[in-house]
């Protein structure tokens, strides 16, 4: 009786440990940025708007990361400009199109896929895709936003497909045979019928692609080119905020304004990719009510 | 039920008292390692990546000397090397730019010692570009036109280049990220203590900056001399106008014709004693500068 208690508790702790997590992260983040908002040095409208970023200069410190927040987007927007038709392309075909051996076939190779560490991504962005790019693509240099955002494509991909998988085939079966008692082709089926049907769930596998895409450090790190400027065209390389963080926290002194800076990009990110979770999470909800 | 929810809530509180402690626990100074002259002795090397290849080179040497001594070297750039010797992480820091007042400031804050310097060689900084690149000279003036907050040269028109097999014009400036030794001593010797012009490609290591010029024909970048590669070509220095442009070399660098050479040095917290001790000395000894030279830098040993 009482092992039966501790355990129940035990499961109890484990199920609501994510949201102490979350919240311990998030405190962690905000308590280590926060005293940097009463820095002279640093001012939050220089933080949104100015692209100067020059955190160990010895004339003029300088603390802009517009130019790391378009790099973040323009990436996210191309991969997601490559994953989306792509990844919906795969589900739609996957769930209405291929017969019952070649899709757990096809599901093994994308759900392995999506087991590909990033740094392995980031290594194919660095050598394979920069050649690519350099020879075919004549790119002035390999390693730029095309690059990342066709890494960050081949990364988002699987998971798109996945659950949009899962959102088209938690459409009733009803559904189908409606329309093909109507007299609908296969084609007419999914564009008048599944798709405005799985319309919430195809969303949602869309927005949890650009949290991933957002959120990921390792490859476009290595693919992108890691040059601070706004891009002017898809082969610019760029910057993100999460490669940034990545590559300059080490060296911040713990407790300067430029590690205190790094976390407060630290809570953008957060603040970024909560929205997307959320609004993702809102929308499956919808799917659910219907 | 009740009882149970009570106790649910009093868990919870558990949980989170028990995260806020452990929260501070994690910036706490890692206790020092071994530092002894007994046996078995590990160092911790830490530091400059312009210098972590002859880092490695000499711990693997110092290996078939010493045995009973394991040397642990890791990169991450000078910045990072010099935050862990403060921090009392690891026992020898290698950087390839001096350390700051502030920094040694914060040694005698944090341990109440003072960093030591040792001098263990000399690199000279070359700059690089595609082997392609018909260029055998350049000016510091032109490279801080080239890479200076604001600089004016971005094209290689400008300084009158014509890259063949290629209709790209722009010149790709690479560079070093801002932890890098090797970043602020250019910084300092080249752009004469201002900015970076912004849109350099920042990269994370030396042997990265030379791969990518490498690969890059319109690219030009700057790294310690010992990481050129049949790629890529070193260009000639000229200090001031009118003056002979300077190649990196051994004999330029020590004679200090070339104007972009830099010492390498190692630091420890308070004079070293023990396995540590041996260690430097047998670095900055006769077989230590034969392993450096050897990386591709230049002995301080004058034979």
């Amino acid at each position: 009786m009482v092992g039966e208690s501790v355990l129940e508790w035990i499961i109890r702790l484990s199920g609501i440990s994510a949201i102490i997590f979350v919240l311990a992260i998030f405190v962690f983040v905000f308590r280590e940025a926060a005293p940097v908002l009463s820095n002279k040095e640093f001012s939050l409208v220089e933080f949104f708007t100015s692209i100067a970023w020059y955190p160990t200069s010895e004339e003029n410190v300088r603390y802009g990361t517009l130019a790391l927040i378009a790099g973040t987007f323009s990436v996210t927007a191309l991969a997601m400009a490559l994953a989306v038709p792509f990844g919906l392309g795969a589900a739609i075909y996957v769930s209405e199109f291929c017969g019952p051996k070649t899709r757990e076939t096809l599901k093994i190779v994308i759900e392995l896929l999506a087991a590909v560490p990033s740094v392995v991504w980031g290594f194919i962005g660095l050598t394979v895709m920069s050649r690519l790019l350099v020879n075919y693509g004549n790119a002035p240099v390999g390693v730029n936003m095309l690059n990342g955002g066709i890494i960050l494509a081949l990364m988002a991909v699987p998971i798109i497909v996945s659950i949009g998988e899962d959102a088209l085939k938690a459409v009733p079966d009803s559904f189908r045979e409606a329309g093909i008692a109507l007299g609908a082709s296969r084609w007419q089926l999914v564009y008048r019928v599944l798709l405005p049907a799985a319309r919430n769930g195809l969303l949602a596998a869309v927005l949890l692609g650009i949290g991933r895409a957002v959120g990921e450090t390792m490859a476009v790190l290595m693919a992108t080119g890691h040059a601070v400027q706004i891009p002017h065209g898809i082969l610019d390389p760029i910057r993100t905020l999460t490669a940034n963080v990545a590559a300059e926290l080490g060296e911040a002194p713990a407790g300067s304004a430029h590690y205190r800076v790094l976390f407060m990009t630290g809570v953008l990110l957060f603040t970024i990719t909560f929205v997307v979770n959320l609004t993702a999470d809102f929308v499956i909800r919808g799917v659910k009510r219907k | 039920m009740i009882v149970s929810r009570a106790h649910f809530v009093g868990k919870v509180a558990l949980v989170w008292l028990l995260c806020l402690c452990l929260l501070p626990g994690c910036r706490k100074p890692v206790d020092g390692p071994a530092k002894g002259s007994g046996s078995p002795a590990t160092i911790q090397n830490k530091g400059s990546d312009t210098m972590v290849n002859v880092a490695q080179a000499w711990a693997e040497a110092y290996r078939s000397v010493h045995p009973e001594v394991n040397v642990e070297v890791s990169g991450g750039g000078s910045g990072v090397g010099i935050a862990a010797l403060l921090k009392g992480s690891v026992d020898i820091a290698n950087a390839s730019r001096n350390i700051k007042p502030q920094e040694a400031a914060q040694a005698h804050a944090n341990t109440g010692k003072e960093p030591v310097e040792f001098i263990v060689g000399f690199d000279a900084l070359a700059v690089f570009v595609h082997k392609d690149n018909p260029l055998e000279e350049i000016s510091i003036t032109q490279l801080a036109g080239i890479y200076g907050e604001r600089g004016t040269i971005t094209r290689w028109s400008d300084i009158g280049v014509k890259i063949p097999n290629t209709r790209h014009e722009k010149i790709i400036r690479i560079s070093r990220q801002s932890s890098s030794g090797t970043y602020e001593f250019f910084r300092e010797k080249v752009l004469n203590k201002k900015d970076f012009k912004l849109g350099s490609l920042d990269m994370n290591g030396s042997k990265e900056v030379v791969e990518l010029v490498s690969s890059t024909p319109t690219s030009i970048g700057y790294s310690g001399m010992g990481y050129a590669s049949p790629g890529v070509k070193m260009l000639k220095i000229q200090k001031e106008p009118g003056k002979p442009a300077v190649p990196p070399t051994s004999q330029t660098t020590l004679s200090k014709e070339y104007p972009i050479a830099r010492s390498l040095q190692v630091y420890t917290l308070g004079q070293p004693v023990g396995a540590v001790k041996e260690y430097i000395d047998w670095m900055m000894g006769p077989d230590g500068q034969r392993v450096l030279e050897e990386s591709g830098y230049v002995p301080v040993l004058s034979k």
